[in-house]
């Protein structure tokens, strides 16, 4: 291939997927406080499959780029990032403001120009809002082609591969670079940072930018009402007999 | 298993006979299922002897250990769901003679918790309520047949853990550790269970009930007789509740995975993260190679990248806990920094966890091997005390003994590994054979033994004695103290109904 891959991989900080989120008293957000927070499970496996494709093709990728926009504390994912394998990184500081998909892909699209990205891996979704639509949109905004949902991403030449699952079956796709993947739960099981990783971390680029440095404004098309919990459910009750089973499923009107 | 049986029957024999004095125990018969349907509930009763008999395949798991080494006949199970149940089915057994095994959630690995031949299994999984926890003091008490992991779920919304934890925690039960004086994974920060159980109640042999539920932390009023059933393996009584102390939950955990050049380096580094991390280290795993190859085989856990794994000799798994991310992320990295950029490095490498199912998956590997080890094999499973530095020694000098006997072969024994609670000087010598033989036990036994005596170890570090260790007890324990421990059985249990044939010769 003529071109070597830069991959750009965007990862979100999110609240843990084994913490059980609760929404807060004012019921505006969900509470934050105290609670663990990690890099996005969907994002994690595409930094993996970025990993994979370098460690399995020597000399194909020239470049990991991880990207994170959120807030400051945003910093320890990409050291994550870093410590998982990635080469450099750049984080756009939005402060506590929630930045929707549309923004978000501008953001990145910004980013793909600056690192002239010629493949971005990212999560199908985040668990937090669930959009799925950050992927698509970019691959709008910068007219390549894309491959959602990925459970198996091969390269050959300038052609990618991708499997995807689809009811009943699976899907292949293949397109030419440069391109957007994005990726589904079952394309790998992301690795755990390694210490010399981690020591050569400390010496890789933090690059920090504001929305205003990449000349994007982030304004607000969805304004969030209220947040409530979904209600829980009534304790069962154990009934004697199937008469009596009988006359309550009558009673809730469910027969 | 009819081998394991037939040496233990042998050894039963040689003990009737010593003890001349001790009667013959009586079978369970048809009379006493109806005495019992008095007061228990008929799901209470599991026995071929019922007017509606149940199946042996119902009382199969009752009579078969963990491993499927150790194998009863008894007729009966009884569950009760009550101290005074437990009480009133003691007192019978013991008015007939008839000998009682009590089982908890049967994950023992020493044949304790199963008949050796025809004794009633008193089970005791439907007592599984929490009787009281109290926030402040974090003292808990429960009914004996809690599941220790139901108890860690209970705690968990209160900020409170148990202050033990082992692989066994989704079956084993309180009482069970309590009997076995389980050691696990956390001892090396929350001591073991002599200090953390406050009190028990015990139903006792004549079907007394010695209520010594004490949440008193403080107590020094005469003999500290509870001591006395923690480790009895259920040979002195029956545990029906027991008073612990839990721990606050750690606010901070972390954990890291170090793949290390050679053995020799394990002493070393324990002691530079003991001064490193101070309070904050709560557990120092090993395990050997061929230990982690088998944990990685069978599905336990996320593995290492092969980068990290090469010429590695050995794994430390290590775990810190505390009450800020900050001071703690700060002293475990001080600590991997110092190792990464020492000029004689102790480690290969090492990874991290970075997230709490990463924290689990890097446990689960640790914590997998027993269970790898029992889908690979049949294990001989020798739990020792042994001076750390001589680890190694002892899992070297057994595969040589097993190798010059011509036993190393794949239709013999396959794998002999090492792991453990470094922390605690404790080591699991396991010895993966195809299948139990009569060769592959005599060519262990008594060589283990014998090696762990040379340096004044102990032959059952944590897993108790049961009906694997009676004839091997005086490697670690002296005539006076043997003797003792028999006077004692025979104060609290002059018939010998209370779990015969296990812990004494
Ligand atoms: C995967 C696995 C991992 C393990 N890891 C560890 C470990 O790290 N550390 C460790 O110390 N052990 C470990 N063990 C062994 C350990 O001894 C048991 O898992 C546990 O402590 C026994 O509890 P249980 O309820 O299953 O008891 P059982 O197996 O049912 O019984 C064990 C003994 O206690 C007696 N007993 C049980 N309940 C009572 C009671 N209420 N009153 C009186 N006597 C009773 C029985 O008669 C028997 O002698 C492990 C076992 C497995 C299978």
């Amino acid at each position: 291939m003529s071109n070597k891959l830069k991959i750009l991989v965007p990862v979100k900080r999110v609240i843990d997927f084994a913490i059980k989120p609760r929404i807060n008293k004012a019921g505006t957000g969900v509470d934050t406080k105290g609670v663990k927070f990690s890099m996005n499970p969907f994002c994690d496996i595409a930094l993996e499959e970025s990993l994979r494709l370098k460690e399995a093709n020597k000399g194909l990728v020239e470049k990991i780029h991880a990207v994170s926009i959120g807030p400051t504390k945003a910093q320890d994912i990409l050291r994550t990032a870093l410590a998982k394998g990635a080469d450099s990184t750049t984080l756009v500081d939005v402060g506590d403001e929630e930045v929707e998909p549309l923004a978000v892909a501008k953001l990145l699209q910004k980013v793909v120009e600056k690192e002239q990205s010629n493949l971005v891996i990212l999560g199908k979704q985040a668990i937090d809002d669930d959009s799925n639509q950050t992927g698509q949109i970019l691959a709008g905004l910068l007219n390549w082609p894309q491959a959602t949902f990925a459970s198996k991403v091969e390269v050959e030449g300038d052609n990618v591969k991708v499997t995807r699952e689809v009811d009943g079956g699976s899907d292949t796709l293949s397109a030419k670079l440069p391109m957007i993947i994005t990726t589904d739960l079952r394309l790998n099981e992301p690795r755990y940072a390694s210490l010399p990783n981690i020591m050569k971390a400390k010496k890789k680029p933090l690059e920090k930018l504001k929305a205003s440095d990449l000349g994007i404004e982030l304004s607000k098309r969805l304004k969030t009402l209220k947040l409530e919990e979904p209600a829980s459910r009534e304790a069962g009750i154990k009934v004697d007999s199937v008469d009596e089973l009988v006359a309550k499923l009558k009673e809730a009107k469910a027969i | 298993m009819f081998v394991p049986r037939r040496l233990v029957r042998a050894a039963t024999l040689s003990l009737r006979r010593a003890h001349t004095s001790a009667p013959a125990l009586n079978s369970v018969n048809a009379e006493d299922i109806a005495h019992f349907s008095k007061f228990l509930t008929p799901t209470s009763i599991i026995s071929t002897l019922s007017p509606q008999p149940s199946p042996s395949s119902e009382l199969a798991p009752f009579n078969n250990d963990w491993m499927n080494k150790y194998h009863g006949q008894s007729t009966t199970v009884i569950r009760p769901r009550s101290t005074q149940e437990v009480s009133e089915v003691v007192k019978r057994c013991n008015e007939r003679g008839i000998g009682i095994v009590p089982q908890g959630g049967n994950t023992g690995l020493v044949g304790g918790g199963v008949p050796i031949k025809d004794e009633l299994v008193l089970s005791l999984g439907n007592m599984n309520k929490v009787r009281s926890f109290d926030p402040v003091s974090g003292i808990l008490v429960a009914d004996a047949g809690c599941v220790l992991e139901s108890l860690s779920e209970y705690l968990a919304p209160h900020n409170h853990i148990m202050p033990l934890d082992l692989g066994a925690k989704g079956s084993c039960q309180i009482g069970g550790n309590v009997s076995t004086n389980a050691g696990g994974l956390r001892l090396l920060r929350y001591g073991s269970l002599h200090g953390s159980v406050l009190g028990l109640e015990v139903v006792l042999p004549d079907g007394t009930v010695l209520d010594q539920l004490s949440t008193l932390r403080k107590d020094n009023t005469g003999y500290d007789l509870k001591q006395l059933f923690i480790g009895a393996e259920g040979t002195l009584g029956i545990v029906t509740g027991v008073s612990i102390l839990t721990a606050p939950a750690p606010q901070s955990v972390n954990n890291v995975v170090l793949a290390l050049p050679k053995f020799d380096n394990v002493l070393p580094l324990f002691t530079k993260a003991k001064r490193q991390l101070s309070e904050i280290l709560s557990a120092f795993e090993f395990f050997d190679r061929t230990a982690y190859d088998l944990a990685v085989k069978h599905g336990q856990g996320r593995a290492l990248n092969e980068d990290e794994t090469e010429g590695a000799e050995c794994f430390v798994l290590l775990e810190t806990s505390g009450g800020n991310k900050d001071h703690d992320d700060e002293k475990l990295n001080g600590l991997l920094e110092n190792l990464m950029e020492s000029d004689e490095p102790l480690i290969n490498t090492g990874v991290i966890s970075q997230t709490p199912a990463q924290f689990s998956s890097l446990w689960a590997i640790r914590e997998g091997i027993t269970e790898a080890v029992s889908k690979e094999g049949k294990a001989y499973k020798y739990d020792i005390s042994i001076p750390l530095a001589e680890f190694k020694h002892v899992v070297d000098t057994t595969r040589e003994h097993l190798r010059s006997k011509g036993l190393m072969r794949d239709d013999a024994v396959k794998h002999v590994i090492g792991y453990g609670h470094v922390g605690d000087g404790n080591l699991h010598l396991n010895i993966v054979a195809t299948n139990y033989t009569p060769e592959i036990e005599a060519a262990l036994e008594p060589f283990v033994y014998e090696l762990v005596a040379k340096y004044k170890g102990s032959v059952s570090a944590e897993h108790g004695v049961g009906v694997m260790k009676t004839h091997a007890l005086h490697y670690s324990k002296s005539d006076t103290s043997i003797e003792w421990m028999k006077r004692i059985k025979q104060i609290f249990d002059p018939k010998g109904i209370m779990n015969p044939g296990k812990v004494l010769p």
